[in-house]
């Protein structure tokens, strides 16, 4: 029951390793050809499983995985044509660059002329053309993780996994090689499914994202929809900053809905995770939603708040308030008059929209 | 304040960098020396002196100069062409005369090595020519023994008269020195060694085969294997390790007998008839089936130690280029574990070349080897001279497979742990 439009597609996957606790719970996914698909999650939340499910290396325990519309369980992970980087690279480390670009092809019995070439074109692409005859241990990191990626792409598979193949670079290589993977996804227009745990780097490079925790997917979405929309109260706290206010649901009003906190303030938000009047809810809020003293706009929500802590970033000043009972709402400020008025101790109104903020589930 | 004065740098007290840097180290040397010094006397005791007095021994031939110093000096004066003149037998005469007992018969075994029937001739001289009073000797020495005439017992002495001899290095491959001291073989009844040597090869060879056969995928699951099952399984490949020796070489008599375990199953299940029992021990066959038992785990130890250290993802990445398993096998795992496989087979070739406890008790007459001869030698015939140059060749030969190896494989490409 391959769908004809998805390229790779999970059908109600599961995974467990001992028989007693699911790794994976019920995974669907479609990706379409040619996306740059990022599995975003907590350690241990199962997305080295999920990727090692897809290259052949773990048999699923439920369900079925569909390449090209084609079942792949049984297909062993030699035959699967695709590519992938290692998180420490495995570059065989008796072959030279060469050699290890030339291993897949060699393979595929290419012959001698067609192997040169492709091996040059490819280690042009990731501008290592000189460093072909060197020993991998020869090479800087970043170096060693372009070989890896030159090796996962030189005989054209169909797809390209990535399992946090950064993790191991400073953040400076790390910044210029997220470019690097971009710009050659984007050339030679390969599907990738790539796994990190850093979110800025998942923000940054993808098509897509599927945020997981605890063996499911919590959110698929492009990255703007991610950080500006998020589902439920696990997303909304992984990815960036955000301020959440735990109350229950007093009424519902078409896309909006009254939330009043413990403490007895009335926030109006979307609804976005709660279904019924007198559920318990998280409004969920980014810091830089909030306005400080605002004068004008039409805001459905004002608080008086206490100041609790100001620090200074430079460009904006992070502030961190007590407001209906949370005494950790930060607040960001951009370092212009408003800011310089600031005092620790004052008190000060705190606007947003209720447009800003979601009603989320509870967590 | 650091200053450059006629191109020497200064430290902060005016000394020039170098004299302080020297100073700073030199304590460094002085307890690096400290820490090895005993365990480099322990050696220098046990180990380098021994094998120099070994390498001496083997072509060492001073003893019987010092027994007939005279008889020697007059000897070199012979012409070799008729029997020699009245003043070399009155030299030999009293020198036999006047030696202590037990030196002559010393003198006369190696004498014997190049002429047999010197030992007995000596002998008899020793008691009779008390009763010679005066000369001239000759006749009646002579008349003592006929041999005193024979001039193959003269020539034969030529032989000694130097203070080194290569004579034991041409026992040890079944040469030897004629009277004339020219190199001959030996006669056909006594060639014992070339052979020996060869099936020393052999059966180390072999050993080192099967070791490395039944090794690999022992060693090979070892390191993957979650640590509390592979511990477990360390275990019992060391188990060898905890019982004597002995005990296990006579438990593999008992296996292997043409009565014993083995046969009796076999029987038994009616796969061989009775009279068909296997000869598995006694013999050559015995002495492989034992040693690599024996041996097994000096494979299995670097073996392993290198394979722990090989990552599961190079496999895994080799699968995900396409490679089947078995050409991923054999062009990446196998390549990465050749540290291992080459400290596996030096260690146990040497520890096999060498080895006598096993042969000497399972082998039998056809499963000898090289350190049987040099045991018997050292034990039985007391020459200790033929042992040494048999021990000397085994370490030449070994230095030199060791050279070879250095030159085919690299000697960085050995991993003991
Ligand atoms: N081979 C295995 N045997 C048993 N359990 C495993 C195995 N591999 C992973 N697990 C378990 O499965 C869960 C998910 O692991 P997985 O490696 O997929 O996490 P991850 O999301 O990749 O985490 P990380 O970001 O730390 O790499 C973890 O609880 C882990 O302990
Ligand atoms: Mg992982």
């Amino acid at each position: 029951m391959g769908s004809s439009d998805s390229f790779v597609k999970f059908d109600k996957v599961d995974k467990s390793y001992d028989g007693e606790t699911l790794v994976v719970k019920d995974l669907n996914v479609d990706i379409p050809q040619g996306e740059f698909l990022t599995m975003l999650g907590p350690s241990g939340s199962g997305k080295t499983t999920t990727l090692m499910m897809l290259a052949g290396f773990e048999t699923p325990t439920g369900g079925e995985i569909y390449l090209e519309g084609e079942a792949i369980n049984k297909i062993p992970p030699n035959k699967r044509g695709i590519g992938m980087v290692f998180q420490n690279y495995a570059l065989f480390p008796h072959l030279t660059v060469n050699e290890n670009l030339a291993f897949p092809l060699e393979v595929r019995k290419l012959n001698k002329s067609e192997i040169e070439e492709k091996v040059k074109k490819t280690l042009d692409m990731v501008e290592l053309g000189e460093f072909g005859n060197r020993m991998p241990l020869q090479l800087s990191g970043g170096q060693q993780q372009r070989v890896a990626l030159a090796r996962s792409l030189v005989f054209e598979p169909r797809l390209v996994l990535m399992d946090e193949p950064l993790g191991a670079l400073d953040k400076k290589l790390r910044e210029q090689m997220q470019y690097e993977i971009k710009h050659i996804h984007e050339r030679i227009g390969i599907t990738v499914v790539y796994v990190t745990h850093d979110q800025s780097e998942a923000l940054t490079m993808s098509n897509r994202i599927a945020v997981f925790n605890d063996g499911k997917i919590q959110q698929i979405s492009s990255p703007d929809v991610l950080y500006e929309k998020p589902e439920n109260a696990f997303v909304a706290n992984f990815i960036g900053e955000n301020n959440q206010l735990k109350g229950k649901v007093k009424s519902i009003n078409g896309k909006n809905c009254v939330v009043t906190t413990d403490h007895g303030d009335e926030i109006t938000s979307l609804k976005i995770n709660v279904n019924s009047v007198g559920d318990s809810s998280t409004v969920s809020l980014r810091p830089e939603r909030v306005e400080i003293n605002a004068t004008e706009g039409n805001f459905e929500n004002s608080f008086n708040a206490k100041v609790k802590e100001l620090i200074y970033l430079g460009d904006h000043i992070r502030t961190r308030v007590e407001v209906c009972g949370n005494d950790q709402f930060i607040v960001k400020v951009p370092n212009s008059y408003k800011g310089a008025n600031l005092k620790e101790g004052s008190t000060v109104k705190l606007s947003w929209k209720a447009s800003d903020s979601r009603a989320l589930d509870l967590r | 304040m650091n200053e450059t004065t006629a191109g020497s740098i200064l430290t902060t007290e005016g000394i020039p960098l170098k004299v302080s840097l020297q100073k700073a180290e030199r304590r460094n040397k002085i307890r690096a020396i400290l820490l090895v010094a005993p365990l480099l006397l322990f050696i220098l005791f046990t180990f380098l002196i021994p094998i120099g007095d070994m390498l001496l021994r083997s072509v060492d031939d001073s003893y019987i100069n010092t027994v007939f110093p005279k008889t020697f000096k007059e000897y070199k004066k012979w012409d070799r062409q008729d029997l020699p003149s009245e003043e070399l037998y009155k030299t030999m005469f009293f020198e036999v005369k006047d030696s202590e007992g037990y030196a002559i018969g010393k003198a006369s075994t190696r004498m014997n090595y190049a002429k047999s029937g010197w030992k007995s001739l000596l002998k008899k001289s020793k008691r009779k020519f008390k009763k010679i009073e005066e000369g001239p000797y000759k006749e009646q020495m002579i008349a003592i023994d006929k041999k005193w005439a024979d001039m193959e017992y003269w020539k034969a002495l030529g032989v000694m008269v130097d203070a080194t001899t290569a004579g034991y290095y041409l026992n040890a491959v079944d040469l030897k020195y004629n009277v004339d001291k020219e190199v001959v073989r030996q006669k056909e009844n006594r060639r014992i060694y070339n052979h020996t040597w060869v099936k020393t090869f052999k059966v180390s060879i072999l050993v080192m085969i099967f070791c490395l056969m039944l090794g690999y995928p022992i060693s090979y699951l070892l390191s993957t294997l979650p640590l509390k099952y592979s511990n477990l399984l360390m275990i019992c490949v060391l188990l060898p390790f905890w019982t004597s020796l002995l005990v296990r070489t006579v438990a593999w008599m008992v296996m292997l007998q043409q009565k014993g375990v083995f046969n009796n199953l076999l029987v038994m299940s009616n796969i061989i008839a009775d009279e068909n029992r296997f000869k598995l021990m006694y013999n050559e066959t015995a002495t492989i089936i034992v040693m690599t038992q024996i041996l097994l785990p000096f494979m299995v130890l670097p073996l392993y130690s290198v394979m722990k250290t090989i990552s599961p993802n190079y496999m895994r990445a080799a699968l995900n280029l396409g490679a089947s398993p078995l050409h991923a096998f054999w062009k990446i795992y196998m390549p990465n574990s050749v540290p291992g496989i080459s400290a596996g087979c030096m260690l146990v070739f040497i520890l096999a070349i060498g080895y006598y406890i096993t042969p000497e008790l399972v082998g039998g007459k056809d499963g000898q080897m090289i350190g049987n001869w040099i045991a018997y030698h050292l034990k039985t015939t007391l020459n200790w001279g033929l042992s040494a140059a048999l021990g000397a060749i085994l370490l030449g030969v070994l230095t030199v497979l060791y050279w070879v190896y250095n030159k085919l494989v690299g000697i960085e490409n050995i991993k003991l742990g």
